[in-house]
């Protein structure tokens, strides 16, 4: 095994597993990209040091400078990254959280650390952005990092979890992956794209839910900074809602080959199924997803334990992508 | 050929409070603007005036954004369930 002076040495190089034994068809080969093993728990990690050693390098934070507070939204995973990483380099970091993320990861930000700072579940992740901006402006000393307009967010996916992706499956024809801040989509899909501009990009997202109830008017939309200003909408070929109860049932489905993953990974994993069904029989394919973060975080949900249309029910209601 | 339109609350007003209406159209454009005219109210909110679909808005086909369809011009078939959304963020972070 190898040695690490630390646990930021740990993050990113994560594993691809051959999960075509849930493939509809035999000339789709399938394959996924663990995230989970991140030494905070998912793709997120490779974000927040990404953010933080940009701000870094840019002279916005100081390594060693005392009372160095961060301000950022998050609905979990990029918090609990952020934290870890501020925790170990001394920051302080306050997540503006919407109530309704699952118990665990509340829980992990405390382990690390971080102050959370309370969103209406009602509003969802747009609440959290809102409120996360406009404490930034009353508040010009903290520094916002705002991982949904920072062009890092999708540099550390074009410098490393894309050239991973190819230098491990080469042959690879698409590409799966999880719509949030857009990161991810857009540093992966340039970077493939950049490689073999075949490859097809697919886009999913969890159905928005009560949350745009919320809004007053259309305007009240948002979409993130990152995804206009490097043309988000150039790089993905198909974007597709997967609701909770495919979500859940693919989640499940993972678990016959011994993949404990999160459920937005299942809902990943429905999409990439769409996919492999859209492809000609005759035609050879290689998709490739993301399984952004393993199972731990969601064992408080049931999704694998209890009755499926109560878990749905429960997953309608609360943010787990 | 019908299909039925899932609008969200906020432009509900202006189809007398409903929250799916059906309408004609071999084209998403075409039942888009189809349900502009029977709505003026919608005017402006759903297609821009250049004629594109509003930077805010996302049109799914059965859970499929139209944008990376054939945009306006992705057929619609009968029983298609569409459905208008405002963006929003998506929940990753």
């Amino acid at each position: 095994m190898a040695r690490y002076a630390s646990v930021l040495d740990l993050i990113g190089e994560t594993p691809m597993v051959d999960v075509s034994a849930l493939s509809p068809s035999p000339n789709v080969t399938i394959l996924t990209k663990l995230e989970g093993r991140n030494p905070a728990g998912s793709v997120k990690d490779r974000v927040a040091l990404s953010l933080v050693e940009q701000a870094e390098a840019d002279g916005i934070l100081v390594p060693g400078a005392p009372d160095q507070v961060l301000i950022e939204p998050s609905s979990g995973n990029t918090g609990i990254a952020l934290a870890m990483v501020c925790r170990m380099k001394g920051y302080h970091l306050k997540v503006v959280l919407p109530t309704n993320v699952s118990v665990e990861r509340r829980q992990l930000l405390e382990v690390f650390g971080a102050e959370i700072i309370e969103s209406p579940g009602s509003e969802g992740s747009n609440g959290a952005v809102r409120m996360a901006r406009a404490l930034a402006a009353e508040h010009p000393e903290w520094v916002f990092l705002y991982q949904y307009a920072n062009p890092a967010n999708p540099k550390a996916h074009y410098e490393h979890t894309g050239p991973e992706i190819f230098r491990d499956v080469p042959e690879i024809t698409h590409f799966v992956a999880g719509l949030g801040t857009s990161g991810t989509l857009l540093g992966v899909g340039r970077y493939l794209k950049e490689q073999n501009p075949d490859i097809q990009v697919w886009a999913i997202e969890p159905p928005t839910g009560e949350m745009v109830d919320g809004l007053r008017n259309l305007d009240d939309g948002y979409i993130p900074p990152i995804f206009a200003e490097l043309g988000g909408a150039e790089i993905l070929d198909r974007k597709t809602v997967v609701r909770p109860r495919e979500s859940i049932e693919w989640t499940r489905r993972m678990t016959e080959l011994g993949l404990f993953v999160g459920i937005s990974s299942g809902a990943i994993m429905a999409g990439a199924i769409r996919c492999a069904k859209q492809i000609p029989e005759d035609q050879e394919a290689t998709i490739v997803t993301i399984a952004c973060d393993d199972g731990w975080k969601y064992l408080s949900t049931g999704a694998w334990t209890e009755d499926i249309d109560t878990v749905v029910d429960r997953a309608s209601k609360v943010i787990y992508f | 050929m019908p299909v039925s339109i899932r609008l969200p609350t906020v432009l509900r007003p202006h189809v007398a409070g409903q929250a799916t209406v059906s309408i004609d159209g071999a084209t998403i454009g075409e039942v888009l603007s189809t349900l502009v005219q029977q709505n003026p109210g919608l005017s402006g909110q759903v297609i821009a005036e250049d004629g594109t679909l509003n930077k805010f808005v996302n049109i799914y086909i059965n859970d499929d954004d139209v944008r990376y369809l054939q945009q306006l011009d992705t057929p619609v078939t009968d029983g298609d369930e569409v459905s208008i959304l405002p963006a929003v963020a998506g929940g990753a972070g």
